[in-house]
């Protein structure tokens, strides 16, 4: 059998509610069924944006895991989605049939747009920057499974730390916050100084107050929430654009494309990237690989109108890239 | 700023690591009334960058900082 049964066409016979039905693979369209080791059993992805998951869906979820798994086995995937181990092919239909009861959907594999991974964001975690859950929501709704040369994942960092790992990603989104400095609050205390472990903020020998270099400065906000009187404030905030990357065996870095995009931008992002490397990517290419061959020069000319002032220079993305 | 300030109490931090530094600090504040003051020894490093962000998190407020040698001197005012 395949390895991935959405690539499958045909129909096999299985017995649902009594009576014999056909099930078609083909509908079974946003995949998410994997092929195990063991003859006809299947891994089945759920679909978890962000790996958040209600506390009262997962109870349900662990039902009917308990019910479909011949060997009681959960696993979370590399992509924070829970995987149902050894299921029955057989069972396919009553498995989503339950599935969709509670409301849950079946996540995908093969060349389109995966489902999108995210750290806690701002929401709740003290670093985060950006709500990348409601990203990863919105990514999950509006994108999911549209078809690709290659798979396509998307992830969201809440802050520079990076833990969902923008690097590797075709399309990554990293939270930033530009700091702005106003003179009448500080009273040259120097936390800033010592809170920024990049080096960017001197303080001044004798008065104590900052010296900021932005060269050296990676956004991450840590002089801002270090302040103790509000005179490092956020100018704005947004998501420092990353492209191209992947892991797997030969990894490759992202390149930087674009500083302070907007929220409200992210889609926009999204889809003309897409348009992008649809237009100029081949079949099995990454786009990573997409923008090695073709130019990321040629990658931002397109993307001018989208990125705007935010765009990174060309040169900059282009020898980051070696 | 604040010389005037008195502090009902001196938490020294100095060799205490994070984040056992903060919860030190939090609990004393736990015991405090609104608007009393805490003053608090940290070292450079690690706790200096981030006690500092911790406290403002929990809704208290930093009155004064004070440089000394490889330390700081805190006064913290409790907040709700």
């Amino acid at each position: 059998m395949d390895r991935f049964i959405e690539d499958k066409t045909t129909r096999v016979e299985v017995s649902l509610d009594g009576e014999t039905k056909k099930l078609d693979f083909g509908e079974l369209k946003t995949g998410g069924f994997i092929k195990q080791r063991q003859r006809d059993l299947f891994t089945v992805r759920l679909r978890c944006p962000g790996g958040r998951v209600p506390t009262d869906k997962l109870i349900e979820i662990s039902k009917i895991a308990h019910k479909y798994s011949k060997k009681g086995v959960i696993h979370l995937s590399f992509r924070q989605s829970i995987e149902i181990l050894y299921v029955d092919y057989k069972d396919f239909p009553e498995l989503v049939k339950e599935l969709e009861a509670i409301g849950w959907k079946v996540a995908s594999c093969g060349p389109r747009v995966r489902v999108p991974t995210a750290c806690g964001g701002c929401e709740y975690n003290p670093n985060g920057l950006t709500d990348t859950q409601a990203l990863a929501k919105m990514v999950d709704e509006k994108f999911f499974g549209t078809p690709t040369h290659h798979k396509f994942k998307i992830s969201f960092s809440g802050c520079p730390i990076d833990c969902a790992r923008t690097r590797e990603m075709d399309l990554g989104f990293q939270g930033v916050v530009e700091p702005e400095w106003e003179e009448p609050p500080c009273t040259g205390c120097t936390i800033c100084a010592e809170a920024c472990k990049e080096g960017a903020i001197e303080s001044d020998p004798d008065t104590g107050k900052p010296i900021y270099y932005p060269d050296k400065c990676i956004y991450c906000g840590d002089c801002i929430r270090a302040c103790p009187t509000g005179a490092w404030r956020a100018k704005r905030y947004g998501h420092l654009v990353r492209i191209g990357g992947k892991h797997g065996r030969w990894p490759m870095e992202a390149v930087e494309v674009a500083l302070f995009v907007p929220d409200e931008k992210v889609p926009e992002v999204i889809e003309k990237t897409i348009e992008w490397y649809m237009a100029n990517g081949m079949r099995g290419e990454r786009i990573g690989k997409t923008l090695e061959r073709v130019g990321v020069e040629k990658y931002l000319e397109f993307m001018k109108d989208v990125f705007g002032d935010n765009v990174l220079e060309a040169k900059e993305a282009a020898c980051q890239q070696k | 700023m604040s010389a005037e300030v008195k502090p009902v109490d001196t938490l020294d931090l100095r060799g205490v690591l994070c984040p056992m530094n903060f919860v030190k600090t939090k609990l004393k504040l736990e015991s405090m009334q609104k608007g009393e003051v805490l003053e608090v020894i940290l070292d450079s490093g690690e706790p200096i960058q981030n006690v500092p962000k911790s406290i403002k998190e929990e809704g208290h407020k930093i009155i004064d900082v004070k440089k000394e040698e490889d330390h700081f001197r805190l006064l913290v005012e409790k907040g709700e």
